[in-house]
């Protein structure tokens, strides 16, 4: 029997002990990844504890980050070099070095509509998703009701993407105009009289209508941040506005604003690294077809189902090089701030 | 396709799809059932003397990954009984949407299943490139040979024989209400022609109706049901070696043969008279799922639906798919009656483990007792298999055992679906997507041009 459950089982690992079959086995490979745990760190600490004075103090840093860099280096550096070396070797990722697959990407024509529609992507969604969290933010500040009106316009972030986009694909529902409606914005057209109409069909304006999905999620998460934000500026500083005469729009302008510089641009750049990756929204409601898709739905769609794994990595890779300067200028902002 | 009969709605896919997704990265083998469940459900006693040959397997266990999942998964499993009753092997099931894009990743991390059935021998014909697909077994290419002679090159690559077929499934099906047609006085159409002038009837007489409701939403498989239009006529207007040609890019994808079949295919669904019943425009067709877009026949604003026999589970609980039901199938007529093309598909079940258990369970599915198994334990239907030596009587649903006869009917000529054995760049990829764009106001010439250039030059 045991000889039997050896031959099924992956090499190496005791039976039954360390193999998720069974409740104890399950158990025994918890505590076996507790004491593996502790027993690294430990030797971070003994190893450490073993450099002493000034000079030591260089070595016992390199200890502390050497778990961390080497887990970083295997799942994290040593797959994106495997995905740039695949991008650069022809469609299937194993044929000679060329630039093929970016030159594609650049001149396909479908693929630059792939371009296109993340770029609207990453221009519409931060600004559109701040500019209202913010607007919210300040009209509700310190009104009444303040914490119900927040947890209305925060609730979408509850819900998961393909949660919001089956939500929404069930507003956008198109049936003829003399039939009873199911879609929430067309029976709406039909109350005013207009002809229902496919919102996920026509071209380019089912984008948007993605778009909106994304900002409604999204506002929440902005109106949130700039809200604790706005809160944060001193008192002081806006008596001493007021003191000067200033109200409304310049008060917005020259005191909100400088003020709450530091999270409007973690927010912009937050949202922005998020839509760079959207994938959900649009695999659910159109699967990339009428001419909606972005750069990670048709990563995906090249990746594991064109079989053109080599044109995916490039289309990752691109993804990469586009979220990079976003990264940078949130750092560098991050770093000024401290 | 297996795949598509299985998907049910494409708003749960896509659901269903991220946590799949999310589980396979947890390691995967643990979601699949286990077949302890049905232990009890009294299976037929077989001969257990095939399998004797493979040596002792008492104890071991087999994987299979396939992309038939729940409900259809449970008669499924259930028909793997006699064999494990026989040899004392635990077939371990894993059922996915995701399956047919998670193969190959699962293959090249050495994840592999022991036994995965493909929807797509296309899809085999890439697998059997990573070097990972274990050639069939002799005992299994005998049973293939006895019982599914001209479905073995379907399994075949390069001269090799890998994969089994299993299912089986016929499209050239037109559903239609037999009462509405009875009412309304219009016969089921024996040739081409009969079925495009009962077109125009339907459409003159019934200005609240149109005669047509088809649908190609699936997901991100949006595309396929068009796809199998443009097939279906192709085979009538160019006839079986002209497809062969097609499909294996001996003509090139925008050769005047395939322009002739897609302009017949644009007569239909793209003339704003003739669809889409139920629905609205020409438009509504790239936007109506595949699952719904028959069930107007039900209600009388749409007559004929073009779609394989595994329509008939998408029909609400309590409708009638018989002869003299609520709904019913009839034969795609060819040019004239004296050729019958039949357009099908199925699934071909690959082996990546080279041990003596996997062996022995490949050939019991390629054997009429399991054949006749499956359709004794049959639920809801869906079957049919490529086995040409099972009672067709054997299977209760009508549609099943309609489709069982076309297929083994001998004067008709059996082609498999084409886009399925295309490279999956094409038959997954642009063919799909290219109808896409046809349906949505793409010219005819643009649209062939389109699929042609996307075609892998090698």
């Amino acid at each position: 029997m045991v000889a039997t459950l050896l031959s099924a089982a992956p090499s190496g690992i005791p039976e039954p002990f360390l193999r998720a079959e069974s409740t104890l086995g399950k158990f025994m490979l918890m505590f076996f990844a507790i004491a593996f745990f502790a027993a690294v760190f430990g030797l971070v600490l003994f190893l450490a504890s073993l450099f002493k004075g000034r000079t030591g103090e260089k070595a016992q840093g390199a200890i502390f980050a050497a778990p961390a860099v080497l887990l970083l280096a295997v799942g994290l550096m040593y797959p994106a070099i495997l995905t740039i070396i695949q991008s650069l070797r022809g469609k299937s990722g194993d044929g000679s070095f060329s630039f093929a697959n970016y030159s594609a990407m650049f001149t396909q024509p479908e693929l630059l509509t792939v371009l296109r529609n993340t770029a609207l992507w990453v221009i519409l969604v931060p600004f559109l998703a701040t500019a209202i969290g913010l607007l919210y933010a300040i009209l509700i500040d310190r009104a009444r009701g303040e914490a119900f009106a927040k947890a209305l316009i925060f609730l979408p972030m509850a819900i998961s993407m393909v949660g919001a986009s089956i939500i929404w694909k069930f507003v956008y529902q198109y049936k003829q105009t003399d039939r009873p409606q199911i879609g929430l914005l067309n029976q709406i057209l039909k109350v005013f009289g207009f002809e229902t109409r496919q919102f996920l069909l026509d071209a380019p304006v089912n984008t948007l209508m993605l778009i909106i999905v994304m900002v409604w999620i999204q506002a929440g998460f902005a109106m949130t941040i700039l809200s604790a934000a706005i809160k944060a500026i001193p008192d002081d500083i806006i008596e001493a506005a007021r003191l000067d005469g200033v109200y409304g729009l310049r008060m917005f302008r020259y005191i909100t604003l400088p003020s709450i510089r530091a999270a409007l641009v973690v927010v912009l750049t937050t949202i922005g690294i998020g839509t760079l990756k959207v994938f959900d929204i649009v695999r659910t409601m159109t699967a990339g077809q009428f001419e909606t898709s972005v750069v990670a739905n048709e990563f995906y769609n090249q990746s594991f189902r064109y079989d053109a794994p080599g044109l995916g990595a490039a289309m990752a890779v691109l993804l990469f090089v586009l979220v990079i300067p976003i990264v940078t200028y949130n750092i560098v902002q991050m770093r000024k701030e401290a | 396709m297996a795949l598509k009969s299985t998907r049910r709605s494409a708003k749960v896919l896509a659901a269903l799809a991220t946590v799949s997704l999310g589980l396979a990265a947890c390691g995967g083998s643990d979601d699949g059932g286990s077949t302890d469940a049905g232990k009890d459900s009294g299976a037929t006693k077989i001969d257990c003397a095939p399998y004797k040959t493979f040596g002792d397997l008492k104890g071991k266990t087999v994987t299979v990954y396939t992309t038939i999942v729940a409900p259809e998964d449970g008669p499924h499993i259930a028909s793997y009984k006699p064999f494990e009753d026989c040899t004392g092997v635990k077939i371990k099931y894993e059922g996915s949407r995701e399956m047919e894009a998670q193969i190959s990743v699962r293959v090249k991390g050495g994840n592999a299943p022991d036994i995965a059935y493909l929807p797509q021998p296309g899809l085999l014909k890439t697998l059997v490139a990573t070097g990972k697909v274990i050639p069939a077994p002799p005992e299994t290419e005998a049973n293939v040979d006895k019982n599914m002679p001209d479905w073995k090159t379907y399994g075949t690559v390069d001269g090799k024989f890998y994969a089994a077929p299993l299912g089986a499934n016929v499209k050239s099906y037109v559903w239609y209400s037999p009462t509405a047609f009875k009412d309304k006085g219009y016969e089921v159409p024996k040739t081409w022609d009969d079925l495009l002038k009962l077109t125009d009837k339907i459409a003159t007489d019934n200005p609240d109706a149109k005669p047509w409701c088809a649908g190609i939403e699936s997901g991100d498989a949006t595309g396929w049901p068009a796809t199998d239009w443009v097939e279906d006529v192709m085979l009538r207007t160019a006839g079986p070696e002209v497809y062969d040609k097609w499909v294996a890019h001996e003509i090139p994808f925008n050769d005047p043969a395939v322009a002739t079949a897609l302009a017949e295919v644009g007569k239909i669904l793209k003339n704003p008279k003739y669809v889409n019943g139920g629905q609205g425009d020409v438009k509504t067709i790239a936007s109506t799922s595949f699952q719904d877009a028959g069930l107007p026949i039900l209600d009388g604003s749409c007559y004929m639906h073009r779609q394989a026999s595994f329509y008939s589970a998408n029909f609400p609980k309590g409708t009638k798919v018989a002869e003299d039901g609520d709904v019913w199938a009839f034969y795609l007529p060819a040019k004239d009656e004296s050729t019958k093309p039949v357009l099908g598909a199925g699934e071909v079940t690959a082996a990546f483990r080279d041990a003596p258990e996997v062996k022995a369970f490949q050939t019991y599915l390629s054997s009429t007792e399991w054949a006749t198994e499956r359709a004794k334990t049959c639920g809801t239907g869906g079957c049919l298999t490529a086995n040409i030596n099972v009672d067709p009587e054997l299977l209760k649903n009508p549609i099943d055992n309609l489709s069982a006869k076309t297929l083994t009917d001998k004067s008709a000529t059996f082609r498999f679906d084409g886009s399925d054995l295309m490279p999956g760049a094409v038959g997954a990829g642009t063919f799909w997507k290219g109808m896409v764009n046809w349906i949505t106001g793409q010219d005819d010439k643009a649209t062939l041009d389109y699929i042609e250039n996307s075609w892998p030059k090698s």
